[in-house]
């Protein structure tokens, strides 16, 4: 064990010295409370129902990932992004597939990139789903969330025939997939867009004009689009706030510069507009998803990865009878492959904002460093600060809408 | 309103800032430049407000530990130009064994937990950070586990010893 380091600062939370007379309640929210959805803390300050100050605790499910990369190859990190945002494994999955691509020059066939445009744009709906369903219940509207339920549920049986796993899924490999989509994939997530619109539909029904559900929310937590940039807010509740900003957009990455699809953005920056913006989302995600089945029509047929036999690994069965495959297998299982020393950024946009993945490689076997920008963790650093001067019950939409996913933020 | 290229970026940079900015490279076309630990502060504001360059959004500060460089540490700030999605990588050299730096959070907010974590990682103090507290560790630890130095695993564990696997 290395020698402790002299001590820096203080390492105790502190309030603000506001109280003299000891008037105010100290309340703890979490860190294993319904309203949080997930294992983090934060100490408020109470005046009545007011949050007067307010500190957040997190790292309560702190698992040091990026330390745990440094000492995995390459294709061992994917379970790792698995279990950042869990509620849209694929995405991160994709991410980072993505970034070593980028950092080994490796060129994807377009079917592929299709493929993958389908699992994120699934995993993204998946993730919207879960928000904006408990968002409702979490102002007290149970039953459009278990409408909207159902259909994580299918998106789930898509993943499980595609990967077979259904939460933490692990899709895909460095050069492409694993395996080819199947007949029942393929009709599944064509029967997907055919049964989600009217859900979907009455889901929004069930909450846009409803009196109750806009006067909880409209007005709650504006944010500024000045204050969310200074706060490198991103994803979709920098849009809500009005800035058109989506990676999807600005910086195109696996075919998205193909697809017809708008980005939606909100005007006040509210609980409200959040909301709003998700569920447009959804319906872009949808119109992405139809076209990219069409464009995979127009593909050779079972194109599932890039032709990089040192990369990729091989088929089982070749690997048991075909020396050549069995040496590469070996290859790469045991991170002998020949990498470039270099530096990637690379960015993707997750269901909650900007996931970026920075990786310095050195030529070895694992990364020299792998940092993950995890929106969550930047987001959510606003929630205290902004929460001070807001009723208990609208802090806990805020936080809802905020959409943190306790996974993504402790990494 | 005109391009913005790396040359562009790096010219302006050299321009104002003399020395302190010297270029490292364009690795996958993301122009990278060391900043000296002096300036940096200075030249975020600058990449930040200037009418050019309107780096107006900071993605992301991470650190990286090289134990065998003299100055061991290196503070890594991405920002980004949305308009024109143009990013630019700042890299700050810094010596240890107790790393010190001026804290960005007085040009963006959303550098606070950033520093933070960047800091319960490494050790790198951010000098004016408002709240430099440990961030995801437990308060009680006492060492910085992102640096090399310090093993993946616990070698006190008995549990994991050769002989139980009869190496």
């Amino acid at each position: 064990m290395s020698k402790p380091i002299t001590k820096i600062t203080s390492n105790k939370p502190v309030f603000f010295d506001n109280d003299p007379q000891e008037e105010l309640i100290t309340l703890n929210i979490g860190p294993t409370h319904p309203a949080t959805h997930g294992v983090f803390q934060n100490v408020v300050q109470i005046d009545g129902e007011r949050i007067v100050s307010g500190v957040s605790t997190i790292g309560y499910i702190h698992r040091a990932f990026e330390k745990i990369a440094e000492h995995r190859p390459f294709y061992q990190i994917t379970p790792l992004t698995d279990r950042l945002n869990y509620c849209s494994s694929p995405i991160n999955n994709m991410g980072w597939h993505m970034t070593v691509e980028k950092l080994l020059n490796i060129e994807i066939p377009k079917r592929v990139q299709y493929m993958r445009v389908i699992v994120m744009e699934l995993a993204r709906i998946a993730d919207h789903i879960i928000c904006n369903g408990i968002l409702g219940v979490d102002t007290g509207a149970f039953s459009g969330f278990l409408y909207v339920m159902q259909e994580r549920e299918f998106i789930y049986e898509i993943f499980e025939e595609i990967c077979g796993a259904r939460l933490t899924t692990n899709i895909g490999r460095i050069g492409g997939f694993e395996r080819d989509f199947n007949e029942v994939a393929f009709r599944k997530i064509e029967e997907f867009t055919k049964r989600f619109p009217p859900v979907l539909k009455e889901f929004e029904e069930l909450f846009v004009r409803n009196r109750i559900f806009i006067e909880r929310t409209s007005g709650v937590a504006a944010v500024t689009p000045e204050e969310a940039l200074s706060y490198s807010w991103s994803g979709p509740i920098l849009r809500a706030t009005g800035v058109d900003y989506d990676v999807r957009a600005v910086a195109p990455y696996c075919s998205y510069e193909e697809f017809d699809f708008e980005v939606p953005v909100g005007t006040n920056g509210d609980v409200y507009d959040r909301f709003l913006v998700r569920n447009e989302e959804m319906w872009q995600s949808l119109r992405i998803i139809e076209q990219a089945l069409e464009k995979i029509k127009k593909e050779p047929a079972g194109v599932f990865h890039a032709d990089v036999p040192e990369f990729y690994l091989p088929p089982k069965e070749q690997v048991y009878t075909n020396m050549e495959a069995l040496i590469y297998h070996f290859k790469i299982v045991m991170g002998e492959w020949e990498t470039p020393q270099s530096e990637v950024y690379h960015a993707v946009e997750g269901a909650n904002g900007e996931l970026g993945f920075y990786l310095i490689h050195d030529g070895g076997r694992s990364p020299y460093r792998l940092h993950f920008r995890r929106p969550s963790f930047v987001n959510y650093q606003m929630f205290a600060p902004m929460s001070s001067g807001m009723l208990i019950s609208d802090a806990i939409i805020n936080m809802s809408s905020l959409n943190v996913i306790a996974g993504e933020l402790d990494a | 309103m005109d391009k913005l290229d790396n040359q562009l970026i790096l010219s302006s940079l050299q321009e104002k800032f003399g020395q302190s900015v010297k270029p490292l490279g364009e690795p996958h076309g993301l122009l990278t430049v060391e900043v000296d630990k002096e300036a940096i502060i200075e030249v975020l504001s600058f990449v930040k407000d200037d009418e050019t360059l309107r780096f107006n959004f900071l993605t992301d500060i991470t650190a990286v530990h090289y134990p065998k460089q003299e100055r061991e540490f290196c503070v890594v700030y991405h920002v980004h130009n949305m308009l024109q999605n143009v990013r630019l990588r700042l890299k700050v050299f810094l010596q240890g064994p107790e790393p010190s730096v001026a804290s960005a959070t007085s040009v963006w907010n959303g550098a606070n937990w950033m520093e933070r974590e960047t800091y319960d990682f490494f050790g790198v103090v951010f000098e004016g950070h408002p709240d430099l507290r440990r961030i995801l560790n437990m308060d009680e630890l006492e060492v910085f586990p992102m640096r090399k130095e310090y093993p993946l695993e616990d070698p006190n564990r008995v549990d994991k010893k050769d002989f139980y696997f009869g190496r």
